[in-house]
């Protein structure tokens, strides 16, 4: 379901079935809406139970990379005699992406029953949801949820009677897009600089406090409940295209649509059909131009490229972009490319986390030749040093970050060189006051 | 009968740029490539701390990987072969160099690291010849005083995080941080503390730019103008392994050199700051006679030689030796033959301190006793009550001093003695006006000598400077006044000879113990 909006025709309600009814929040209403029957069922089955009905679902995670759920989870170690951690991600940070906050917002025991399960199914009784340092709203409602979901018996050291120890522990950010980088955000959570990690060793085999770890997606996590509670052939039945992306995703479309909202979909749903006919398409008299369809890190695609293209992992990987969070941003014909590039890239320097050289500097560097294009002194080579400086930036740091910022510049200028040259050759007035200004 | 199995090498073999080597499990690309010949550029890492792989420079092509790795962090695999050299590792390392310098200055003409700069040397072996940086603002960033001997010029820093690894890792003390983000980042410091923990002066040898920079040192010579000799810190017993870097015979700093067994890369700031008594003015130069007419009178070395070989034939009954600590294995066991056929008393002095270790190695501490040869002299018979050394100098028919830096009270009680006194110093003693003869020695920057560390190590230290005017070695004057008059004595030709007639080091020379010292007790 839309919220803010009513539903549309082609959603498929799952995670959102019950956005905007408020009493879904309490613990009561949330079991009168079939809620914790996947957690009373997961805590009568062993780990390798749980990870193997999630492993048959489908499902992938949903934070970005897209890795298989129950596959990650079955990496934890068995018998080491090692307390196990749960972490989720709930530091929703990517430009474009607001998800998971209307998960928080409005099911929150739906995550709160996921990250029980997820304990359940690496063998850990402790989960920590870090969650993003400006989620206010979504941070109180859930810090009522688990306070009521101790008070219930859901959670703690005797969960639902069973004898079995599960506690969740919220942690706030402080608002550092970086830790949203798994590495980043279990150094955080150990009151660490929120600095990546080098990896490996990889979580599972030393993640928080150096003891295995799992790390999950909001998302992910809030689908848990209802594959246990409804069977993993139903999740994996939820599949329009490719059998490799089953089940439900949230979309958060913002941009130049009529209906900017977060919306539900099965998995390989037509984009076009996400933005014209659920996000109510673009304003009149408008046409389409660009959409980054997975959060402001992934390549931008222009209008044709979308043409037919499925909402699923493999389809838009084809395309040469990324499903990732799901974070669509929709662009039409009034925007101004180089502007957004710029925006993005003067992000990705604010939040470099100054470890590695390439990205504590590239960043900055990419920003201010953007800068100066868009203040209509850029040189004539500018844009053959911006995708040297990419290229120099993309596949040799820690974490991924240096990588975002030089994404969307390369496919910028791949795909609208024409909008550079034309504050290059002066065919189109600077948008910046220039130091002459 | 069937051989006995053994178990197979546990080395790997790796090919790095073509050169095959064979190394440990556990190894890192870097350190491999080492013994392969090629130093693989680098900037984060360090061998005696922790790899944050975060400069990116030492990415190198491993054959079948899908990326470049960081050759500090990767460790070897059998079989593996590494090209530090090929089109995209090079790329990748120019790449860095050209993001590292935008935000550097040029200031290398007034910058105390040129010379001895990483980031110059890498760039000049493998960076841009042009810079596509031009006409850019820079970012700023005042300099700041860190702490007593500690300067940081934010300017230059290429966030390597070396020094904040040494203060969280090694001295155990997290004074140091990265503050902020993206190129915002800099180096801070904890609001409310100095960076003046005692071994905090590595921090500038670690910096590979010129960013943590030594006040003493700020200004005072340029890298290249620097003579480096291997010396031993002369200011404890740990013995760390020291450069004396000297420029026109001027001591201008003492730096570590590795000695992975006795200080791996790390010295003590008061070792650091213990080269000031080298440049001392106001020395002995030349031997000095007592005269008929009872003045200390300038002598030549014959006539020197021959009056303190006349006072110590005639003496019989006791005698008592008063050495520095920081006399050499060489002085003490030659001195002390002198009064081979006297009842004798021999005590080196060992002035003591506070103990201050580094936290984060073993065994390795700034030591209480403030004497870098105690072991050595224990050795040789010595003891260390220079009290009772000078009580029992009032019954001695004579009394050697060698370098004793005496108080005006231990030296009150020496003066006017019966017995002979010879004294053989850098700086003359003042209240020791009555010596027989007194006799212009070496510092131990001014000579070749071996010094016995607490653990029974035995390590040389080379000739740093120039000795003033007539100065030689304690063990040359006490050798010669032995063989004085004698033409068949077994004189030794130098200190390495020196050290070989001592029978309490086994007959070892010099060049026996190598560069990092040898263990001669245990």
């Amino acid at each position: 379901m839309g919220y803010p909006h009513p539903p549309h025709a082609l959603e498929t309600p799952v995670l959102s079935t019950h956005f905007g009814e408020a009493a879904a929040r309490t613990f009561d209403g949330w079991v009168k809406r079939g809620g914790y029957e996947g957690l009373k069922k997961a805590l009568g089955m062993t780990p390798e139970q749980i990870f193997e009905e999630v492993k048959a679902s489908g499902l992938r995670g949903r934070g970005g990379a897209g890795f298989g759920t129950g596959l990650k989870w079955s990496f934890m170690p068995k018998e080491d005699g090692k307390p196990h951690y749960l972490v989720c991600n709930a530091d929703e940070s990517e430009p474009g992406t607001f998800k998971d906050r209307e998960i928080m917002r409005w099911t929150p025991h739906a995550l709160l029953e996921g990250c029980a399960i997820g304990c359940l199914g690496i063998r850990a009784e402790t989960c920590y949801i870090f969650i993003r340092g400006e989620y206010t709203e979504p941070l109180r409602i859930l810090q009522a949820a688990l306070a009521e979901a101790y008070a219930n018996g859901a959670l703690g050291a005797n969960a639902f009677g069973s004898g079995r120890r599960v506690d969740i522990i919220i942690h706030r950010g402080a608002g550092a897009y970086i830790c949203g980088e798994e590495t980043a955000l279990m150094n955080a959570l150990e009151g660490r600089r929120g600095n990546p990690r080098i990896k490996p060793p990889f979580p599972a085999q030393a993640g928080l406090f150096a003891m295995p770890t799992t790390i999950n997606n909001v998302e992910t996590l809030a689908a848990v409940p209802h594959i246990i509670a409804r069977g993993a052939a139903w999740y994996a039945g939820l599949c329009k295209s490719s059998p490799k992306s089953t089940g439900t995703k949230l979309f958060s479309v913002c941009g130049h649509v009529m209906k900017p909202g977060v919306y539900e979909v099965t998995m390989g749903t037509p984009m076009r059909d996400l933005i014209f006919g659920i996000a109510g398409g673009m304003k009149p008299g408008r046409t389409l131009k660009a959409v980054i369809p997975g959060g402001s890190s992934v390549p931008i695609l222009t209008a044709g490229e979308i043409e037919d293209l499925p909402l699923d992992y493999e389809g838009i990987q084809a395309r040469g972009s990324l499903l990732g969070s799901g974070g669509v941003i929709v662009m039409d014909d009034t925007t101004d490319m180089v502007y957004q590039i710029w925006r993005l890239a003067r992000f990705y320097a604010h939040e470099s986390c100054a470890q590695c050289t390439q990205c504590r500097e590239g960043t900055s560097w990419t920003t201010r030749i953007l800068e100066r294009i868009l203040k209509g002194e850029g040189r004539p080579d500018d844009l053959d040093l911006l995708l040297d400086l990419a290229d120099n930036m993309t596949g040799k740091t820690i974490c991924v970050l240096s990588d975002s910022c030089a994404t969307p510049i390369v496919s910028g200028i791949k795909k609208f060189r024409s909008e550079f040259d034309a504050y290059l050759n002066k065919t189109r007035a600077p948008v910046l006051a220039g130091a002459g200004a | 009968m069937s051989a006995p199995v053994s178990s197979p090498p546990a080395l790997l073999n790796v090919t790095i740029d073509g050169i095959q080597v064979q190394v440990p499990p556990g190894t890192s690309i870097i350190e491999a490539a080492k013994q392969a010949g090629t130093l693989v550029p680098h900037y984060c890492y360090h061998p005696s701390l922790p790899s944050p792989a975060v400069c990116r420079m030492c990415l190198v092509e491993v054959e079948k990987f899908p990326k470049l790795v960081p050759a500090c962090v990767t460790t070897v695999a059998e079989g593996q072969v590494v090209h530090t050299q090929s089109a995209s590792a090079k790329k990748a390392r120019e790449g860095v160099l050209e993001f590292l310098l935008i935000n550097h200055p040029l200031d290398c003409p007034i910058c105390d690291q040129a010379g001895e700069c990483e980031l110059q040397d890498y760039v000049f072996q493998e960076g841009r010849a042009g810079t596509r940086y031009a006409n850019e603002a820079k970012r700023y960033n005042p300099a700041e005083d860190f702490g007593p001997d500690i300067m940081y010029v934010g300017n230059r820093c290429i966030l390597c995080t070396r020094c904040v690894r040494f203060m969280d890792h090694v001295a155990g003390e997290k004074v140091l941080n990265v503050s902020e983000r993206g190129d915002r980042a800099y180096i801070g410091i904890d609001a409310s503390k100095q960076l003046d923990h005692p071994w905090a002066g590595n921090v500038v040898d670690l910096c590979p730019v010129g960013s943590l920079i030594s006040k003493d040192f700020l200004h005072k010579a340029r890298a290249w103008d620097l003579d480096r000799t291997a010396s031993v810190c002369p200011g404890c017993s740990q013995g760390c392994n020291i450069s004396i870097d000297t420029r026109d015979d001027t001591v201008v700093r003492f730096r570590p050199r590795a000695n992975l067994e006795v200080n791996r890369h790390f010295i003590c700031d008061t070792g650091r700051a213990g080269y000031r008594f080298l440049n001392r003015g106001d020395r002995l130069e030349a031997p000095m006679v007592r005269s008929d007419a009872g003045q200390l009178v300038v002598a030549d070395w014959d006539v020197a030689l021959a009056a303190a070989s006349a006072v110590l034939r005639s003496a019989t009954g006791s005698a008592v030796i008063i050495a520095s600590g920081r006399a050499s294995a060489e002085a003490l066991g030659h001195v002390q033959r002198l009064t081979s056929h006297l009842a004798t008393s021999a005590v080196i002095q060992v002035p003591m301190g506070i103990e201050a270790p580094l936290e984060g190695i073993p065994n390795l501490a700034l030591r209480a006793e403030r004497a870098p040869n105690g072991r050595g002299a224990e050795m040789l018979g010595y003891g260390t009550d220079v009290d009772a050394a000078i009580d029992r100098a009032a019954q001695a028919s004579v009394v050697i001093l060698l370098d004793a830096d005496l108080d005006a009270d231990q030296e009150a009680r020496l003066a006017g003695l019966g017995g002979a006194l010879l004294v053989i110093a850098t700086v003359p003693p003042e209240g020791l006006r009555d010596a027989v003869v007194m006799l212009p020695t070496t510092t131990m920057a001014e000579e070749q000598g071996v010094y016995v560390n607490r653990d029974g190590r035995a390590q040389r230290y080379s000739q740093a400077k120039a000795a003033p005017a007539l100065a030689r070695p304690a063990w040359w004057i006490a050798a010669e006044i032995a063989g004085c008059g004698d033409d068949d004595a077994d004189v030794p030709a130098d200190a390495s000879d020196a050290f070989r007639m001592l029978p309490e080091f086994g007959g070892l020379r010099h060049a026996d113990l190598g560069w990092v010292g040898r263990v001669v007790a245990g």
